[in-house]
């Protein structure tokens, strides 16, 4: 799972900022490896909560947060904890975080917290997280691990953005709330109805593999 | 025989290891939790009030403004200004004209995945339940979490019936099939949420039970200017 070397080719308009590995590790998370669109995990939070623009940015940014903060500690404190209890220790970290997140976000908003219901404690058993944890962090530096969790993180923000912004805008009309058609727009319901979440996903991933065979042609 | 003891000692070390591990991961992580809660407590609590207050305009319609009750231990209720934690709230709405229009009673119960707190109306003078709106659930999402989305299961609580007999309720409020119900005092429920819809209606009934015989009986402390208003 570690920056495949077969993938470097097609790094794309990226390229050109590939020269120092601290970069490479970041871009990796956001774009070659994006967790959404090449490794597709983490499907159920990206296909059941990007039903509006601010739900998916909300989830994204609360997942962002918790893979890199695990990612911090977990490196950390990879020296001092025993092979045969990692997996637990990890879950303990990850749930630790997501229970601040949970806080945070009904510091935030009531409505927000309650449209993204119990997703947020499901972030706990998101395979995004404890995939980093157990690939990435448990084995590099701390500054190596935050980087590959944010750019993770961000990659799968940018993955949830896509499908949340599809639609939001099919489905409802708007974006981030703001409407942006004409009132006689006839909403396609089903696009915020769970069918159209895979609907948008096999769109977005028809449309990302077709650019990446375009470049590396 | 002397390698079983060298495997025997490393497993020992081992899991002295393992148990200053994960007792000091333990730690750290109460540590965080419990530093967060403290810090988000206070604005949580205030963002908690202002959902409830307008989830008190929902349950209860055509009202402009609020008022605090607290139930004494005599059963009676007296206005408030300030919330003591403990003792049970009930919110009585008013129109503009200040006119008695209903209460919202706070009811909670177990659902299938956690605790789940809903907020209703009741009018004393048409003996019904005239709104509901859940305050927080955790149920399964696309399933469970119907009791808060679908519409056919919302209208139950448009005009259920929970009129009084004496001082007991006639009919207790029951949760039935998806399209069974047949008594105005029957909660329709939902296909998929089985048993979130039949939690619905168990919390209901325990907290109607409960409740409504005192409000009746006491709808006269409710209202705020007993001269002009009739019975």
């Amino acid at each position: 799972m570690n920056s495949p070397s077969h993938h470097k080719a097609n790094t794309g308009f990226f390229s050109s900022l590939k020269e120092s590995p601290s970069t490479d590790v970041f871009i990796k998370g956001l774009w070659r490896d994006n967790p959404v669109f090449v490794q597709i995990i983490g499907m159920c939070p990206t296909l059941a909560v990007s039903n509006s623009a601010i739900n998916a940015l909300a989830m994204g940014l609360a997942t962002a947060f918790v893979l890199v903060m695990s990612n911090v500690l977990i490196s950390s404190l990879r020296n001092f904890i025993p092979k045969q209890v990692r997996i637990a220790s990890y879950i303990l970290i990850i749930a630790t975080f997501v229970t601040m997140t949970d806080y945070a976000i009904q510091a935030i908003s009531v409505p927000l917290h309650k449209s993204l219901g119990a997703f947020i404690s499901l972030i706990v058993v998101n395979c995004l997280i404890l995939s980093r944890a157990e690939a990435y962090a448990s084995k590099n530096t701390i500054g190596k691990s935050m980087l590959d969790g944010l750019g993770m993180g961000f990659g799968f923000v940018f993955g949830l953005l896509c499908l949340g912004s599809v639609r939001e805008l099919m489905g409802n009309g708007s974006i981030f709330g703001y409407s942006i058609f004409a009132d006689s727009f006839q909403e396609w319901i089903i696009m915020i109805l769970p069918a159209g979440g895979f609907f948008t996903l096999a769109l977005w991933l028809f449309i990302f593999n077709l650019a990446k065979q375009k470049k590396s042609a | 025989m002397s390698e079983v003891n060298t495997t025997t000692e490393q497993s020992q070390t081992g899991s002295g290891k393992m148990l200053r591990a994960m007792v000091g991961i333990g730690v750290i992580c109460a540590l965080l939790i419990v530093v967060t809660y403290e810090q988000t407590l206070p604005r949580i609590e205030r963002l908690r009030a202002e959902a409830l207050e307008q989830a008190i305009f929902k349950v209860i319609p055509g009202i402009t403004k609020t008022k605090k009750f607290q139930r004494n231990e005599d059963n009676t209720f007296t206005e408030i200004t300030r919330v003591n934690k403990t003792k049970q709230i009930v919110y009585a709405g008013y129109n503009d004209k200040d006119e008695f229009m209903g209460i919202a009673v706070e009811a909670a119960g177990q659902g299938y995945a956690d605790i789940i707190r809903v907020l209703y109306g009741y009018n004393p003078e048409t003996e019904k339940i005239i709104g509901f709106y859940v305050l927080e659930s955790k149920e399964t999402p696309g399933l469970g979490d119907k009791i808060e989305k679908d519409q056919s299961f919302l209208d139950n609580f448009s005009a259920l019936d929970v009129s009084l007999d004496k001082s007991k309720i006639k009919n207790k409020v029951a949760a039935v099939k998806q399209g069974a119900k047949t008594n105005a005092w029957e909660i329709d429920g939902i296909t998929g949420a089985t048993i979130s819809s039949r939690a619905i209606g168990a919390l209901i009934s325990s907290s109607t039970n409960d409740l409504v015989p005192l409000l009746y009986q006491h709808k006269q402390s409710f209202e705020i200017n007993k001269s002009e208003t009739k019975k």
